[in-house]
């Protein structure tokens, strides 16, 4: 199976006021498949949101892009005319963001703000318009689609809104939909809601997805394969269960120790402290050469400081960037 | 820490349950009443006769999904909205029934600390100015000794007394929460309230933040009330926990009990909503 986007050598950058450049991702590869669900994981500064937003070149105006290439659909989107992207963002490749109250209009009903998405992308008569919003309404609010649709943002939960989202994203059957911390503002029930309708649309419609957030958790059950982003680069990279289960890179293992667990019971009582990763992840605490983990890892050697380890494969889908793993 | 130290020690040594409760709610109503556009009133109640203790040098949990009156009663115990009708017992006093003169004597006593710390400290000021506001208000302290209890409360949230000239913009998500952990401390409060206080820091960091506010408690012998949806941390914080739905506690008790043997519906569905992790548990690694 040939991917439907692919992501090659990806290098984005920053130009701060001075003119300086400081790099956000440094070289980022990886294949999405036709109906799969990639989890992209990172914390603060690990280049996520900017692989979101660099895909379809919507980089802010101080973002860069240095090198790379993304394939989709027989073109190099880093490379491609604007009208021809205009063609693909919101159509073929659409984005979901994390804040619903800010991506929505606050004086437009949620119907309106949907049928302006399809009508942006093509001019069918105005009687199909608007069933063509019923129907996309319909798909992500199964039971009070109309009452929805009649109603303005601030009438609406976060949920809800966040659902508007989704049929805006879905409205014009894109193959690829990018979702930077869609639930991220939303209670833990809402969150495991809007991740079902997710499940329900790709099951649907085959469609493929890159689900970036800062919350393992949430990817267990819900993503086929996870990506961990940690300065700008992927330090792991397997099938959902196997990186969630058995994490391999030293910063996978203690990211996820520190995360407390429902049945974790204290010892004798007594409140036990939480194993955390000493220091933080801020592009400007990074190294400026080696292993980007190297001052933060508890497993490091003198070799991690010299040069930057490469992706080691330990199994065929399952790689991994730690030179505890080159032989 | 002297200044920290002194009035709290005698708590943190005898904290038992035969003492008396720092917070005492009773049956707390909080009623809101606003207009439609066509003149109907319409009502909310936000909060539907509360009621719990918390000890000195205890956690209490509280936990719940959005809209269920988490925030509503965290403003009523900050002060910062009075109740509708019910009790609220800080210290022996009953804090609803003071004069405004009376109960700012108490404000410095419960301090607050919100979940986005980037909204809640003045962009424009240093770290330092945030840091002596409150301290400003008391007006006993000379600018010299502002200054070094500025440096002292850095260093007690772990933060590098290096950073009081800069703005708050230069810090990373958790250097920040850790500045508004140190401004709340400044006061010497009896009860911080930490509403969602972890739940906007990654997880790497939430995990820093929570082992900072267990090092508070045990060294200084610090109360807290956190607000929180996340039950995984509210157990691992908590020594009580209390469920809310739609205003209501509908569960209370021992958070360890709680999370083992839910006895409420909502608590059950909260359990069931949190993510898990699949983990390998270290026996199942050795069979």
């Amino acid at each position: 199976m040939t991917s439907v986007l692919e992501i090659q050598d990806l290098q984005v950058s920053y130009r701060s006021r001075g003119g300086a450049l400081s790099p956000a991702l440094a070289g980022v590869s990886f294949g999405l498949m036709p109906g799969e669900i990639m989890g992209v994981l990172g914390e603060s500064g690990s280049g996520k949101s900017t692989l979101a937003v660099s895909v379809v070149r919507l980089l802010p105006g101080n973002g860069e892009i240095i090198r790379g290439a993304v394939h989709f659909e027989g073109k190099d989107l880093l490379r491609a005319r604007p009208d021809e992207l205009q063609q693909i963002r919101g159509r073929r490749i659409s984005l979901i963001f994390q804040e619903p109250s800010l991506a929505l209009h606050p004086t437009m009903r949620a119907g309106e703000q949907v049928r302006q998405v399809l009508a942006a992308h093509g001019s069918p008569g105005k009687s199909t318009l608007s069933e063509r919003t019923r129907q996309v309404l319909a798909e992500v609010f199964p039971e009070e689609a109309d009452r929805i649709r009649r109603s303005y943002p601030h009438q609406l939960s976060g949920g809800q809104r966040q659902r508007v989202l989704i049929a805006q994203a879905m409205a014009c059957g894109p193959s690829v939909v990018i979702a930077d911390e869609p639930t991220a503002s939303l209670d833990a029930a809402t969150q495991m809601e809007i991740l079902a309708v997710f499940r329900t649309l790709r099951e649907r419609g085959g469609l493929a997805m890159i689900f970036i957030t800062h919350n393992p958790a949430l990817l267990s059950g819900f993503a086929d394969r996870v990506l961990i982003l940690y300065g700008g680069r992927v330090v792991e990279c397997g099938p959902a269960e196997a990186v969630l289960a058995s994490p391999r890179h030293p910063y996978t293992k203690a990211l996820f120790e520190s995360i407390p667990a429902v049945s974790e019971g204290r010892a004798n009582g007594r409140k036990t402290k939480l194993p955390v990763i000493l220091g933080d992840s801020s592009r400007s605490s990074l190294p400026r050469r080696g292993c980007p983990f190297e001052p933060r890892c508890t497993e490091k050697m003198n070799i991690c400081r010299e040069r930057e380890p490469a992706l080691v494969n330990l199994s065929e889908f399952h790689v991994v960037s730690c030179f505890k793993y080159e032989s | 820490m002297w200044f920290l130290v002194s009035s709290m020690k005698v708590e943190a040594s005898a904290c038992g349950q035969n003492m008396q409760p720092l917070l005492k709610v009773e049956n707390l109503v909080k009623r809101y009443a606003r207009r439609s556009l066509v003149g109907a009133r319409e009502e909310l109640l936000a909060l539907d006769g509360v009621s719990f203790t918390i000890f000195p040098g205890t956690t209490l949990a509280v936990v719940g999904e959005s809209g269920s009156g988490k925030s509503t009663l965290a403003s009523c115990l900050a002060c910062l909205e009075s109740p509708t009708t019910g009790n609220i017992w800080f210290e022996g006093k009953d804090i609803v029934k003071l004069e405004e003169r009376a109960r700012r004597q108490v404000r410095p006593k419960i301090q607050l600390i919100f979940q986005d710390p980037a909204s809640s400290l003045n962009p424009r000021w240093s770290v330092l100015d945030i840091l002596i506001e409150p301290l400003i208000l008391e007006s006993k302290f000379t600018r010299e000794e502002m200054k070094q209890r500025a440096s002292s409360l850095l260093e007690r949230v772990g933060l590098s007394p290096d950073i009081v000239e800069r703005p708050p913009s230069e810090l990373s998500g958790g250097q920040r929460q850790r500045l508004a952990i140190a401004r709340a401390l400044a006061l010497e409060p009896k009860l911080l309230i930490l509403d969602e206080a972890l739940s906007a820091l990654d997880c790497s960091v939430q995990a820093q933040i929570a082992n900072l506010l267990m090092d508070l408690q045990s060294s200084l012998g610090m109360t807290y009330l956190f607000i929180t949806h996340d039950l995984a941390m509210a157990g691992h914080l908590a020594d009580d926990l209390a469920v809310m739905n739609r205003g209501r506690i509908v569960e209370q008790g021992p958070a360890e009990e709680i999370l083992k043997q839910p006895g409420h519906e909502t608590t059950r569905q909260l359990l069931a909503a949190v993510p898990r992790m699949i983990r390998a548990l270290p026996e199942l690694e050795q069979q």
